[in-house]
This record gives structure tokens, sequence and C-alpha cells, in this order.
């Protein structure tokens, strides 16, 4: 049994004034495949070490399983940082290539011959054991090198932006056999990544964090239906939620002369405007001057569909997550047979059941 | 997208070269044939402008922090590769975006571990180079570097009066820290480890391990040597008052070790009566900068040892003990080194290093002197070691002609 937990875990850098990682709480099930996530810097790296034993902890503490590792040496900790810069030896075979380190560790002839054995046997490798890594096709390397890992048998796989060295296409191939991998053997992993889409194809979970502070663990399929808050609303998707601030009345929150009827928890604290989130796929398309006005900058023809790029004509009406030098267009996702004209105007609202509120000054989401 | 050019002092010939081409497709007759250890990225080294580079094909934002990390361990001197250029924005032939390049220069005299192996020999290089290693890794983390892949690959060697220094050849995993836990260190010392025993048995499946010894015992070596150095350099001692002459002990023990103290800090007790001492800032090089102090000769640490003891030699020979050390060193120089070093014909240049060869030369007479049974002129030892030692010898400046693997660990398609 290797649960994880993270018991309101700290780390303050010697000379920072703002801990790099803020009383971290996450519960990691036996055998999950746990992703962090978050910009950079946002302490996710930091997070992992902590587990492992390679970053000290200064407030909360860190289990495994019933074991409090907190103060526990790397070594002790029974855990595996993962395929971070494996070499494979050119003239071992395959079976020593995985099977080596375990010699190191003492372990026995018959035992590593018997671990080599299964890993092989999980990564389709049985009938190339006594081959070497040269007679192999780069897949298959970094699946022996994946091997190294696994017949450690550790409690706990750790791994660090483990793609990063991969070109887009090679990426995309790899994390598909590492979940797929993960899931076969059943160990529970912590991943850490930058790629929002790569924690959503992957994770069983996502923690996203921000500057240090965890702002939602939950299922891929929760944290798109439900983000906690802005963040993680303009975090996770792709493209991404448009976010405006707009007006709201008695009757609900004004879309140019469209108006969305909010359900009382959802009107925030009767101020005068909300910030609501529609995702693409969720925007009702009109030409008939109901709705939002927006010019069509950009069309996008993916076939089935096309994304509509746009900016709202009133000058007044802006984009969560845009910058200073750049005007954030608010994306549609509409019918690839029916397009609009680029320079058009079209009027957009949310799908009311689709229709994401948050508060403009906390950022939380509403309801 | 447009070449661009990242370096301090920039070569335009380095644009010459041919950016639009994969690495592995660059044409022999630009290439320098060196040897290299194992690595995943593709690396091939070039000549351009007089000088030997080393090209690294790898992703854009990691060759730029492997360059900056270089560059800082370079400000620290730390003993590793001098980065030259990040090259990036390479377009294929086909329109392709190609990855960017980590140019660093070629460390002259340098060999990494497998051309070693496949020279003949002297016995105990393994140990010999595992302890170069150590020497290294504790300097990098009392400097606060945490290295993330120590291995025989990633660390260049270079003769030192019979025994080696080590350079650190890659940086891609590193990180600079103020100062590093005890769980870091020893996590480099575990990685280490590991690697060692992999590329020793790897050595050993290839056939190329002459020395009959077990390579994970062999590893087990990089651990002790490191913490007794570690705990040398940084342990607190404590020394009773009536017994200062310690503090020196400690400190001369420091310097044979070839550390210098730049810093010691020594408390009392309450009481007085114990004193609590603790080096706090040590350099290494101590005898590579007194030579450098009197001579003007810039050399590794151990060659420095042998040449200061040389100059002692001398200076007792010579009956002139008393005099000015540095008038002393210029006599020796001009009378004793420099004749020696002079003795090597042009054809020989490149086999050694000139302080490497004064080392052996020291080493050849004694051979001869003990066969002679009475001393050999050191005139006669040079004469003879140039004709019948020296030729033998492969090129060291830039070794050539020696296997390497390349084993990219990416997927092809064929997963
Ligand atoms: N050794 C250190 N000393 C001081 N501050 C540090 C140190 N290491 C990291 N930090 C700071 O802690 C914060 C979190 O860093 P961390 O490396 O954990 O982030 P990350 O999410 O992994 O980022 P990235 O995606 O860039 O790897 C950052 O603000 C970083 O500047
Ligand atoms: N400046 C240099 N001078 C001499 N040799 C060099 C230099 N740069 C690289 N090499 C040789 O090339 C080899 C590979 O370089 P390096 O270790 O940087 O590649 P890598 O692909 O990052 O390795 P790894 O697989 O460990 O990540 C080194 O082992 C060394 O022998
Ligand atoms: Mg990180
Ligand atoms: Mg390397």
């Amino acid at each position: 049994m290797a649960t994880v937990k993270f018991d309101g875990a700290s780390r303050i850098y010697p000379g920072n004034d703002t801990p790099s990682v803020d009383k971290l709480d996450i519960d990691i099930a036996d055998g999950e495949f746990l992703v962090l996530v978050g910009p950079s810097g946002c302490g996710k790296s930091t997070s992992l070490r902590m587990l492992a034993g390679l970053e000290e902890v200064n407030g909360g503490k860190i289990w495994i399983g019933d074991r409090d590792v907190t103060d526990l040496s790397p070594k002790d900790r029974d855990v595996a940082m993962v395929f971070q810069n494996y070499a494979l030896y050119p003239h071992m075979t395959v079976a020593d290539n995985m099977g080596f380190a375990l010699k190191i560790a003492g372990v026995d002839k018959g035992e590593i011959r018997k671990r080599v054995e299964e890993a092989a046997n999980i990564l389709d490798l049985t009938q190339y054991l006594e081959r070497k890594p040269k007679a192999l096709s780069g897949g298959q390397r970094q699946r022996v090198a994946m091997g190294r890992a696994i017949v450690r048998s550790p409690q706990v796989f750790l791994m660090d932006e483990p793609l990063s060295n991969l070109d887009a296409k090679l990426r995309v191939q790899t994390r598909t056999q590492i979940a797929s991998l993960q899931r076969r053997l059943g160990v529970t992993t912590v991943y850490v990544t930058h790629d929002q889409v790569e924690a959503m194809t992957m994770g069983d979970r996502i923690a996203l964090l921000k500057d240090g502070i965890l702002q939602q663990c939950a299922t891929p399929r929760e944290m798109y239906d439900n983000p906690a808050n802005l963040f993680v609303a303009g975090f996770i998707g792709s493209p991404a939620m448009n976010l405006v601030t707009v007006p709201v009345t008695a009757d609900g929150a004004k879309f140019g002369n469209h108006t969305v009827s909010l359900p009382r928890e959802r009107a925030g604290d009767g101020g005068s405007s909300l910030i609501v989130g529609v995702r693409p796929e969720d925007v009702e398309v009109t030409t008939n001057n109901d709705g939002l006005e927006l010019t069509v900058d950009v069309v996008e023809e993916l076939g089935a569909d096309a994304y509509v790029y746009g900016t709202p004509t009133d000058p007044n009406i802006k984009l969560e997550g845009g910058d200073d030098n750049l005007v954030k267009p608010f994306i549609a996702r509409v019918d690839g047979r029916q397009v609009p004209e680029k320079g058009g105007k079209i009027y957009v609202y949310p799908k009311s059941q689709h229709m994401h509120v948050f508060d403009p000054s906390s950022g939380a989401r509403l309801g | 997208m447009a070449l661009e050019l990242t370096a301090a002092r920039p070569d335009p010939a380095l644009l010459d070269l041919p950016w639009r081409l994969p690495l592995e497709e660059w044409p022999d007759d630009i290439l320098a044939a060196l040897p290299r250890g194992i690595s995943r990225h593709v690396v091939r080294f070039v000549r351009l402008s007089g000088r030997v580079l080393a090209i690294k094909e790898i992703k854009d934002d990691i060759a730029r922090r492997e360059y900056e990390m270089l560059r800082n361990l370079g400000r620290l001197h730390m003993p590793a590769v001098e980065p030259f250029a990040v090259v990036s924005g390479r377009v294929g032939m086909d329109g392709r975006p190609l990855d960017a390049c980590l140019v660093t220069r070629h460390l002259q005299f340098s060999l990494p571990y497998r051309a070693l192996y496949s020279q003949s020999l002297r016995k105990g290089t393994a140990t010999r180079l595992i302890d170069a290693l150590a020497v290294l890794l504790v300097r990098l983390h009392l400097a606060g570097f945490w290295w993330g892949d120590v291995s025989l690959s990633n660390t260049l060697f270079r003769r030192d009066a019979g025994a080696f220094a080590a350079y650190l050849v890659d940086a891609e995993t590193g990180e600079l820290r103020n100062r590093l836990s005890d769980g870091q260190r020893e996590h480099d010392l575990e990685i280490a480890r590991v690697n060692i025993a992999g590329e020793l048995m790897d050595l050993e499946a290839g056939g190329l391990l002459q020395e009959e010894r077990d390579p994970v015992e062999v590893s087990e070596r990089i651990m002790t040597r490191y913490r007794d150095l570690w705990t040398e350099l940084t342990s607190e001692q404590l020394i009773d008052d009536s017994e200062r002459w310690r503090v020196d002990d400690r400190i001369r023990r420091l310097n044979e070790k070839g550390f210098d103290v730049d810093e010691l800090e020594i408390t009392t007790d309450i009481d007085g009566t114990t004193i609590r001492i603790q080096p706090k800032v040590v350099d290494s090089g101590h005898h590579s900068r007194r030579l450098l102090r009197l001579t003007g000769l810039d050399v590794r640490e151990n060659q420095a040892r042998r040449l200061l003891n040389d100059l002692e030699v001398f200076s007792a020979a010579t009956g002139r003990q008393g005099e000015d050390e540095e008038i002393i060193a210029h006599d020796w120089l001009a009378s004793v080194y420099e004749p020696v070093t002079r003795g090597v014909p042009r054809h020989l240049v490149a086999k050694l290093e000139p302080a490497e060869v004064f080392h052996e030369v020291l080493e050849h007479r004694w051979y001869l002197a003990e066969r002679a049974r009475h001393d050999i002129p050191i005139q006669e030892a040079v004469t003879d070691y140039v004709a019948t030692v020296l030729p033998g010898k492969p090129d060291e400046r830039a070794v050539l002609g020696v296997d390497t693997e390349e084993l990219p660990v990416v997927a092809d398609g064929g997963a």
C-alpha cells in the first residue's frame, strides 16, 4: 500500500520572503497517477523534491503509506525518480541494462532475473532481453530505460518533465506509453509538467499550482467542467475559456442586449458586474443582433468545425487573460459549413447550462 | 526564422558551418574525429579558426540553460568545458525547424574514459579516474553545484603527473544553489555510484576492462573517497587550548591535499579550554597557485606538486636554501625545466603537455638510474625518453580514431 499525503507541507528557500510551496494538502490514492501542473515557477518541482527528500520541508508533513517520511533521507523513502538521465550501455544486453542497478543494491542473481523478466513482459521486451541496445528501435530503447526504474519496484514513481527533451510528436507518443504503463503497473505516480494538455491526457487527477498555492485538485473532467476559480478556468482547456467581465442587472448577466438569467447563488454579492466564463464550444453564435457584438478577425477551419476569433466591438469589454499589448480574442466554435465572413459582425452569448460565473474581486467560482 | 547566434565573443566563421543539415549529416571533411563518451544527443567536433569546437544538438531552451550554467561554473573557477555559443533558429533544407546547438571549446589533451580504456592501461586506472571524479564532485558541491548526472561519460580527464584531473563536460541537469543539503549531495553520490558501476560493467562486457576487479566494488570507491575528502575539508574539529599547533596542522593537511584555506572559523568555548575550528572557505589549487607565482607556469595540481618537489631538490642540491625562492625558481626554470621541455622535437609536441613530459622524464630518469645503479643527468634522461618512449605514445592533444557510441534514447516511430 502506498498512498502519498502532502499534509500542509511548505518550503521556503533561504533568502526568500514567501514560501515556494505554501501549505500544500494533497491526498494521493494507492496506484493513482497524479499530475502536478502549473506555470513556470509555481512550485511543481519543489513539491516533487519535497516528496523525494531532496528539498527540506519547513512546515507540515509528508506521508508515504502510514510512514511519516518528512525527515527521512531520500534513499529510505522507497521512491524512484524516473527517467531523468538514463544512459544505455552498448556492450551490455538489454537484460543487464535493466537489471544492473539491482546488482549494486545487493539483490541476488535469481531475484534480479525474475524482476527483469517481469518488467520485460510488461514492456513487451521479452524477446529482446539478450540483444544489445543497438539492435533496438528508439522506442524500444526508451522502454529499456523505463525498465531500469521498474525493476526497482519502488512504492512511488516520481517524474519531473520527463518528456522535455523530446519533440512534439514523440512527446505525444511517449506520454501515452507512460500513462498506459503506469496503469498496468499500478504504482502510485506523481508526475510534473507545465503542459496542461499533457496533464489532462495523463492524470487520474490533476493538482494545479500557482505561486506555491494549490488552486484545485480534481479529475481532468471536474477541472474542465467546474474550475474552482478564474485561474483554473483560464489554465485548463485549449483553446482557453473565454472570460468576460459583463454588467449584471436584476434579470441576469448582459451579453450585449442578450440577458442570461442567473440563479441567486450565482449572482454574487449584488455588485454591478461579474466575470462570466464560456468555453468556445459552449458559445451560442447569432447574426441577428442578439448577444455581445464581435468583429470577426480570423476563422480557423478544422473541417467539421471552425474556430472564430473575434474582438468585442465595444472597446470597454475586455477579456481576462490578455495583457496590455495583446488584446485577447473571443473564441467561438462553429459549424464548419456555416462560417462567418472575416471582418463581419457576429453576436455571442453563453449556453446558460454551460456558463461559469466568477467573483470579479476574488476570482472564486460562484455557485 | 533567422539563424540566431548567442555568444560572449561571437566568431563570424561559426556562421559558415552547415547549420541547415542535421548534425548527424555534417560532411566528414569539416569534422574532427575525436573520441566522445556515451551520450543521448548527437555530438560532433569541428575545426574552426584554428581551434576545435564540440557541438551538441539539443533543444533550444536546454541549450541556453546549459550555456548559462557552464558560464556560471567558469565564473566560479570550476573545472568544466568552456561554453562558446548557442546556435538556434535552425531550419533544415526541407524548411522544417532543427534543434539548436550548444557549442563548447574542445578541452585540449582531455581524454574521455572510453578512450583511455582503448589504450593499454596502467594498472589502477579505474581507481585513479574515480579519485579524480571524487575531487571534482567535492569541489562542485562546495561551490553549490548540484549536478544531477554524475558519470564517467560526463567527465573529461587530463593527465596530471601520473594521476588524473577531472573536468565537467555535461551540465544539462545541473543547478546552482547557495549550499547543498546532505540529501542533495547524497543524491548526486548515489547517481555517480550507479553510473560508474554501469560504465565499468559495460567496459567489462565489451572486454575492455583489463583489470579483474568487480565493477560494483570499484564503484564503491567514489563514495568513500568523496566522503573522506568532504569530511577533511568541512568538518568541525575540537582542540584543547594547549594544543594550538593543531590549527596549523589542519591547514597543512589540507594544503597537502591541494587545498588552501581561505577562511577558517575559530571559536573558543566559554571556559576557554577548547578551541573549535572549521574551514569555511577552501579553494583547490594550492600547489598550482604557488608554482604559478614562483615561475609563471600554469599547470595542474599534481604536476605543480611534482615540479615544486623538483625545485626543492634543485635548491638543496645547489646549496641555496636560504636565498630568495623566486630567484631560485627562475634559475630552476632556465636550467632544468625549460631544457627538458624544449628537448621535445616539434613533431612530437602533440603527444603530451610539457608539464606532463617533465613529469615523465623525471620518472624515466629514476627508472634509468635504478637500472644503471647510479645517478643519470637530466639531459641524458631527456634524450633517451624522447628517443625511446615518447614516439610510441598516442597524440593526446586530440586523440584520434577511437570508436565511440551514441545511443539516442528517443522513439523513432518504431515504438
Ligand atoms: N534554490 C532556490 N532558491 C531560491 N528560490 C528557489 C530555488 N529553487 C526554486 N526557487 C523558487 O521557488 C519557486 C518554485 O520553483 P520550482 O522550481 O519548484 O517551480 P516549477 O513549477 O518547477 O517551475 P518550472 O516549470 O520552471 O520548472 C520559484 O519562484 C523559484 O524561483
Ligand atoms: N567541449 C568538449 N570537449 C571534449 N569533449 C567533449 C566536449 N563536449 C562534449 N564532449 C564529448 O561528447 C560527449 C557527449 O557530450 P554530453 O555529455 O554533453 O552529451 P549528452 O547527450 O548531453 O549526454 P547525456 O546522455 O549524458 O545527457 C562527452 O562525453 C564528451 O566525451
Ligand atoms: Mg520544474
Ligand atoms: Mg552526457
